[in-house]
């Protein structure tokens, strides 16, 4: 099997096997034909929509009658707008408060059940569940149990005599119970990447280091989180940037209030565009979310290169 | 490993009971939905709760079936998911495998300008296809819910995932198959495509449960009782003056079930497919 066959080619070798094989003349044609769907489908269901949307920004763009150009005017409209900023801010602390929450109890968890013990699979599948939920019923179901008098909640703590809160009707705990559901909901996704990457790491490694003495925590340092950094790196940016687009538990439990304290960023995006039906507005809104995400990435990108480790 | 010290067992007390502890909490809201879902209307909300309704009231089931169009809401749901499924899978592991084994021209750029796009947030374009779909006339039926996963985010994403997978198939499987006279896509449908079996589970699987659980794209395009999917039904049951939480809940307790047990016969493919398909690039 290991023949001259499979020697690397010098590069005229290689220039000239190109040139000469005919399977690379019809890959072109063939190529091209079976990324087509996706190519086209990208051009008329992406591409065209968001430089369309990019017009749209700069227009006032109502439901019936004429758009007018208006340039910038929406940009700074938005950054003139009390609400935006109000919004942002709201968008700001629920990834502010979901992230970390999210990560760290999502690692513990892994560290938990990436051991081989019998009846792993009931937890891991316990706490995976959620993730299968759809996120309205979740949602529903949650607005329920936090329900003010009568609600599951309320109840429990009534069996201790204290009376609770009107969690979803306080400005300041509606917040801080949409998040906490959400990391409920979504932590077993990002369980389950970290047990597959916790069980990738080489086993000798904890030998060596136990052998030199090093204890639990530094095991834990100096080993497991650089071994799965990458898995850190990735799951902590797609969190960032799935909360940045939170939308659907806050439809759901509190649509936006009280006052303005949940009302996040694509909550706001919705409302205007297809409540009120100002689509130049929301379309400049909707291009300073793809903004703020655009940076996140690059900023992850960055960053990445000082604290991952190994990367493939 | 068989002598475990006295530590090592408190340790291990102590796993179990953190999980316990965790996973009843994410159970919580399951048992509960099932349990108000066979309560009587007057018994959910008496004080301490019950866990165990008596009676039974199954009534809540049959009457969300009469009261409400749920049948069609269910048949919405199942048809949209299983075309975006089938769409979803066709074109990305076309696509997926000749980004990995075509060597076309252009083949670099158009992959780089579809992993862009995977930053730009469904709402960005949400708004100028709304009027799209409304200049084509396609507002309120369920093609928009159809064609936009298909090339959509989830598409691009299945891509990734075919590519990857066809990325890891030996070389020397398809050349031989070249050198008889088989057609590139004689290859990928009888040989590349049999081979990606878990690729294909996985994508399924993903796809699937997206497209039952999507929420926003329904409430955009859809405004009849009767074109609407589970999610978008229930949502719309809290609005109603004084939420028939019984109904509610046996109505959530429908649109869940399935999925659950599926899940349950399939859940080690699928954790697997997702640690597989989150630890790629």
């Amino acid at each position: 099997m290991e023949s001259n066959m499979n020697a690397p080619l010098s590069p005229e070798q290689r220039k000239t096997k190109t040139r000469s094989n005919p399977f690379h003349r019809e890959a072109n044609v063939t190529g091209w034909l079976f990324v087509s769907p996706m190519a086209l489908g990208f051009l008329v269901l992406l591409l065209g929509p968001l430089l369309l949307a990019f017009y749209m920004s700069l227009t006032d763009w109502p439901l019936l009658g004429e758009p007018t150009f208006v340039g910038l005017d929406n940009y700074k409209a938005i950054f003139q707008d009390e609400e935006f900023w109000t919004v942002v801010g709201n968008t700001f602390t629920f990834a502010a408060g979901l992230v970390p929450m999210n990560i760290v109890l999502a690692l513990g968890l892994a560290l938990l059940l990436a051991r081989k013990l019998p009846g792993i699979g009931i937890f891991r599948t316990a706490i995976f569940v959620p993730v299968m939920t759809s996120l309205i019923v979740w949602a529903i179901v949650w607005k329920y149990l936090f329900a003010t008098d009568t609600g599951f909640i309320n109840q429990i703590l009534q069996l201790f005599g204290i009376t609770g809160p009107a969690w979803l009707y306080n400005p300041q705990l509606a917040m801080p119970v949409v998040i906490v559901t959400s990391v409920l909901k979504n932590v077993g996704l990002n369980m389950v990447l970290f047990i597959a990457a916790l069980q990738q790491v080489p086993v000798h490694l904890y030998e060596a280091a136990r052998i030199d003495g090093a204890g639990r925590a530094r095991q834990f340092f100096q080993i497991t989180v650089p071994m799965i950094s990458p898995t850190i790196f990735l799951t902590t940016l797609l969190t960032i940037i799935g909360s940045l687009k939170v939308f659907g538990q806050i439809y759901v439990m509190t649509q936006g209030g009280p006052g303005d304290s949940t009302k996040v960023l694509v909550y706001y995006i919705w409302e205007k565009a297809f409540k009120n039906f100002e689509f130049g507005y929301a379309s400049a809104l909707a291009f300073v979310l793809f903004f703020i995400i655009f940076v996140f990435t690059l900023l992850q990108w960055q960053y990445r290169k000082r604290w991952v480790f190994h990367e493939e | 490993m068989k002598n475990k010290s006295p530590g090592k067992i408190i340790g291990i007390g102590m796993n179990y009971f953190v999980l316990t502890v965790v996973s009843v909490v994410m159970l919580v809201p399951f048992l509960w939905m099932l349990s108000t879902s066979l309560k009587e209307p007057s018994k959910i909300f008496v004080f301490p709760p019950e866990l165990i309704p008596s009676p039974l009231r199954l009534e809540n089931y049959t009457e969300v079936l009469s009261n409400t169009p749920f049948h069609l809401f269910y048949w919405n749901s199942l048809y949209i998911a299983i075309l975006v499924t089938i769409g979803t899978v066709l074109f990305a592991s076309i696509a997926g495998y000749a980004f990995a084994r075509i060597p076309f021209k252009g083949r670099n750029l158009v992959f780089l300008l579809l992993l862009s796009t995977m930053m730009i947030p469904n709402e960005v374009t949400s708004i100028p296809m709304f009027l799209f779909m409304r200049f084509l006339g396609f507002i309120n039926t369920h093609v928009p819910l159809i064609v936009l996963p298909i090339f959509g985010a989830g598409g691009i994403f299945g891509v990734f995932v075919m590519r990857q997978f066809f990325l890891g198939i030996p070389k020397e499987l398809e050349e031989a198959a070249m050198i008889d006279g088989c057609s590139r896509w004689r290859i990928y449908w009888s040989i590349m495509l049999p081979l990606a079996k878990p690729a294909i589970a996985t994508l399924t699987i993903f796809t699937f449960l997206t497209s039952w659980n999507d929420f926003y794209d329904p409430l955009i395009f859809l405004n009849d009782r009767e074109l609407m999917t589970l999610p978008l039904a229930l949502s719309l049951f809290t609005d109603e003056a004084g939420t028939a939480w019984h109904h509610l809940m046996s109505a959530s307790v429908m649109a869940t079930l399935p999925l659950l047990i599926v899940f349950f016969f399939a859940q080690k493919q699928f954790i697997e497919g997702v640690s597989m398909t989150g630890m790629k690039d």
